[in-house]
């Protein structure tokens, strides 16, 4: 086991910090890793919860895709990996 | 609940405990009252939250335990030595106090009584809670997939739903459900106790021919062994989901 890297969660972890802000489940939408071009979905995200936040990033290449930190009455929230996200919504 | 159907806000709401009931010496089930429950799937999970007299909160998850389809909310908590949140769920919360949750959250981790493909779940200690959600909504619903578990356990003492385990699985279409004891197996178990290795895997589990979906859940360190071995076997990475529980405390 590599002991570098510290144990991480599934991006399925932070689900209820998503559904805070996005009125859909951001976790089974689909992203585009910004590094190195992967589709990931965003359940499948390595997810860090030691920073301040949680920290998802690319099972692929590791460069971080997201990030979320809740504070007092706000959210601050990074997607800085993610070139685009395609969200299933069928017409209602 | 639909798929992707456009939700609200997700808000924190009071649930209240209903009842408690002892799984092990060290695990216990919440049986929570949650007043506007919308419902959940099989292997969902709800964030819980504790706040203290000064205002310091602690968010954890937890997934959900019963079939869905009821009023009521279950989970079952392992209790972790030294932990923030678990120590109050297995010993200081009692009947009739309040508890703070959101969701249910989480639509990657489940399994749906509709999908006909063969169901292989694979758990690591009180990584068999969302998984056991899967076992009781495939009752409930008479699902037509056949189903097997292979659980990994310290000792006998440890497993979860042991009774309710071998009930549904003595019952007609029911799991099969197979152990595997890393510590202590009970007198006469054929295997020395151990961690699941390749040969268990493909005397437990269904072969990647048969095409199942696979689950893994349990400590991060558990679910990536097994997910490996799962691969190495010949599974498609694209039909295993794995849910991890965080730092491994052990091998369970
Ligand atoms: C999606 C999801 C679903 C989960 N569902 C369940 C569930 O149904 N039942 C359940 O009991 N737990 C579940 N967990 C784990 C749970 O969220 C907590 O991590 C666990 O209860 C420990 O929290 P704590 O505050 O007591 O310990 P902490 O104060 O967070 O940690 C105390 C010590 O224990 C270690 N530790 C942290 N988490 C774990 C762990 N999971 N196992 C072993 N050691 C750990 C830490 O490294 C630390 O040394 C789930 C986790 C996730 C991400
Ligand atoms: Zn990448």
């Amino acid at each position: 086991m590599n002991t570098e890297t510290p144990a991480h969660l599934d991006g399925n972890a932070a689900a209820g910090a998503l559904r805070e802000v996005f009125a859909v489940d951001l976790t089974t939408a689909a992203g585009r890793c910004e590094n190195c071009g992967r589709t990931v979905v965003l359940a499948e995200a390595r997810l860090y919860t030691r920073a301040p936040g949680l920290v998802g990033r690319c099972p692929g290449c590791e460069a971080v895709l997201f990030r979320v930190v809740r504070g007092p009455d706000r959210t601050w929230l990074d997607l800085r990996g993610l070139t685009c996200i395609e969200v299933s919504l069928p017409d209602a | 609940m639909a798929r992707a159907a456009v939700l609200g806000r997700l808000t924190w709401r009071v649930g209240t405990v209903r009842a408690v009931r002892d799984e092990t010496p060290t695990a216990r089930t919440l049986v929570l009252d949650v007043p506007g429950w919308p419902g959940h799937e099989a292997g969902q999970h709800v964030d819980v939250r504790l706040t203290a007299a000064d205002g310091y909160t602690a968010v954890r998850s937890y997934s959900l335990a019963n079939a869905p389809d009821a009023d009521r909310v279950e989970l079952t908590v392992q209790q972790v030595p030294d932990g923030e949140v678990s120590p109050y769920l297995t010993q200081a919360l009692a009947v009739g106090d309040p508890l703070e949750i959101r969701g249910p959250v989480g639509g990657w981790f489940v399994w749906r009584p509709g999908q006909p493909e063969p169901v292989q779940l694979v758990a690591g200690g009180s990584g068999i809670v969302p998984l056991m959600a899967m076992v009781r909504a495939h009752g409930t619903s008479g699902g037509r997939a056949p189903m097997r578990l292979l659980y990994s356990v310290r000792d006998p003492a440890s497993a979860l739903y042991r009774a309710e385990l071998a009930d549904r699985a003595a019952s007609d279409g029911g799991p099969e459900v197979t152990y595997a004891y890393t510590r202590a197996a009970p007198p006469g178990w054929p295997r020395t106790p151990g961690r699941i290795d390749a040969d268990l895997l493909a005397a437990a589990t269904w072969p990647p021919e048969a095409g199942p979906s696979c689950y893994v859940c349990g400590p991060t360190g558990f679910v990536e062994r097994v997910a490996d071995l799962l691969v190495a076997a010949g599974h498609e990475p694209t039909r295993i989901r794995t849910e991890r529980f965080g730092p491994s405390g052990g091998s369970p």
